[in-house]
């Protein structure tokens, strides 16, 4: 039987604000346990959540980049359930009137198809605390609660069953991850958890319309684990059919170091969850002037330039979409560019050098000590024939351990190329008078022997000297008498 | 509409109240005579009628992002049964 995998992805993404969604406390990641959790946060008696502004405004920021509807009117609700990270026995969420609407996205799969995924809605809420299992604290028998993260603003993204492999869950996860932080609404720091994926997965007979059950992976925190988990999760509920059974639709949980899921221990009843409107806070209602303000300055999305790089530049599908990665990296691309009209020569060098030192480095594009101005000073000593490629290559890593800009580089290392003929021809002379053999060897026909000649030349000139120049004055030489 | 003793069960569950099993058949007669009067409220042509949210009509104030809450742990910790390393302490629970 021929079986056909069907996944929807819920995102949920913390958004990048100084205080809570409802109270004044920090939201800053790290702190000391609880030393960020306010009395709104404990849901101590007698509080009133205030929704944050810019929560808001950063919701509306992400409707807007997915072509969606932003809802003037918005509702929060309570959604109840029990667990000690969940001081109130509520989280606030919105249920029937989330703040975004409709949108769609698209992402570009492996044979370079364009797929569009609809995403269904986006609504705000708080975040839980953290439950610490594993220490043997007060003798053990306890679970320690930090209630720091309690309240922080998250948008949940929730999509349309789109998907049909777990590549394209990845995709769609990544493209997600790229516009929140491209729109700058989150840091998407997955070690931190602040972008984590819940997967809604099923199996059906290819063919038929009909969804097959489905199961919730809960909390996936890297893209790889996206990947495997709905990868063992499918070819699991194959198994089960084609054994006779059936798929319970229940909650699991993927374990990174066995590679596979497993039934969470479930909440019990944890599904009744008994929406309703919060009565603590009332409709948010945004008029045009908010969300006008909220949009003004979003900036160009990242396909519609990764769209420009390619016929304003001229790049490449791969270089395009390498350079828009994320904003950063692009703006630093175009910087490169703007300094020296070589869109090419720019998009290799970021896409080379730049990026394999970034990797190698850990670091992040802003933090790169070679700025975009620097890069492109070595870009121009290229273009005029200063250093050849290949030297600027050991420029490039000069400037990365902190040796300076290209041209004191170039002048402190003495890697100027020589481009005086004077200079090349004598050098040239020398070595066509030091090996006659070679020489008479390339004038008897071989002429591989000529790559022997423009290697000792170059060896002479520890690299320096002007290929093209080298060629020209040694077929010249060798051609005469 | 009318709710059974296993629907009280339920809810009270839900809700982690404990229920006498005297007291039910009084719970299930009062939630039901509850229902009875929103079903008689269905019965209402409610065309036109912008469902209600919340009862003041007013929109929610927003607040600016600043941090206003400093660390107060220690005197919040002073009502809590039992704390260790910064941390409220429950009996343990497992995912």
């Amino acid at each position: 039987m021929q079986w056909e995998t069907v996944i929807g992805l819920e995102i949920h993404t913390q958004l990048a604000t100084q205080s809570k969604i409802f109270s004044g406390a920090a939201t800053a990641f790290g702190a000391p346990p609880n030393t960020q959790a306010c009395a709104i946060d404990l849901g101590l008696p007698g509080v009133l959540p205030v929704l944050n502004a810019e929560a808001v405004r950063l919701a509306v920021r992400f409707g807007k980049a997915i072509g969606a509807a932003v809802a003037p009117r918005s509702v929060f609700a309570r959604k109840n359930y029990f667990y000690p990270d969940l001081p109130k026995g509520y989280q606030i969420s919105q249920y029937e009137l989330p703040i975004v609407g409709e949108g769609r996205v698209e992402i570009v799969l492996g044979d370079g198809a364009v797929k569009s995924i609809g995403v269904t809605r986006a609504h705000l809420e708080e975040d839980a605390g953290k439950s610490l299992h594993e220490e043997n604290l007060a003798g053990g028998g306890y679970t320690g609660i930090d209630l720091n993260r309690a309240g922080t603003p998250l948008l949940e993204i929730v999509s349309e069953p789109d998907m049909r492999t777990p590549q394209e869950a990845v995709a769609y996860a990544r493209k997600i991850h790229q516009l929140v932080r491209w729109i700058g609404i989150s840091d998407g720091n997955m070690q931190e958890g602040s972008f984590r994926v819940d997967a809604n997965v099923s199996v059906r007979p290819l063919g038929q319309t009909r969804f097959g059950t489905r199961t919730e992976i809960k909390n996936l925190n890297s893209f790889r684990f996206i990947e495997r988990a709905i990868q063992f999760e499918v070819e699991r509920q194959i198994d089960v059919i084609e054994g006779g059974g059936t798929i319970v639709q229940e909650t699991r949980l993927y374990d990174p170091e066995r590679d596979e899921t497993r039934p969470m221990r479930s909440k019990e009843e944890a599904n009744d969850y008994r929406y309703f409107p919060d009565p603590d806070l009332l409709p948010v209602e945004l008029d045009v002037a908010f969300i006008v303000d909220a949009v003004a300055d979003l900036p160009e999305l990242p396909d519609s330039m990764r769209e420009r790089f390619h016929t304003q530049y001229g790049l490449g599908e791969y270089d395009a979409s390498l350079l828009t990665t994320g904003r950063e990296l692009a703006q630093y691309f175009e910087a490169v560019v703007q300094a020296t009209a070589e869109p090419k020569l720019a998009a290799n060098w970021v896409n080379g050098e730049l990026a394999a030192a970034l990797n190698r480095s850990e670091i992040e594009i802003a933090q790169s000590p070679v700025s975009a101005a620097m890069l492109a000073g070595l870009i121009h000593r290229i273009q005029d024939g200063t250093v050849s490629g290949k030297l600027a290559k050991q420029v490039f890593e000069a400037m990365w351990s902190g040796e300076g800009d290209a041209d004191s580089v170039i002048q402190a290392r003495g890697l100027r190329q020589i481009t005086d003929s004077g200079e090349l021809e004598a050098l040239i002379a020398a070595i066509v008078a030091a090996n006659p053999g070679q020489v008479e060897q390339y004038r008897a026909g071989k002429d591989k022997v000529f790559g022997f000649f423009v290697g000792q030349v170059m060896k002479e000139s520890k690299g320096k000297a002007n290929p093209q120049q080298v060629n020209e004055i040694l077929m010249r030489v060798l051609a005469s008498d | 509409m009318s709710l059974d003793a296993s629907d009280i069960e339920k809810i009270a569950h839900l809700a982690r109240l404990e229920i006498a099993p005297e007291s039910i058949e009084r719970y299930a007669a009062d939630l039901s005579n509850i229902l009875d009067l929103v079903a008689q409220m269905d019965a209402v042509d409610t065309t036109g009628v912008e469902p209600m949210a919340h009862p003041l009509h007013m929109s929610q104030r927003l607040r600016p992002d600043r941090v206003s809450e400093h660390d107060r742990r220690e005197l919040f910790q002073a009502i809590a049964p039992l704390t260790e390393d910064g941390l409220y302490l429950v009996p343990k629970v497992i995912d």
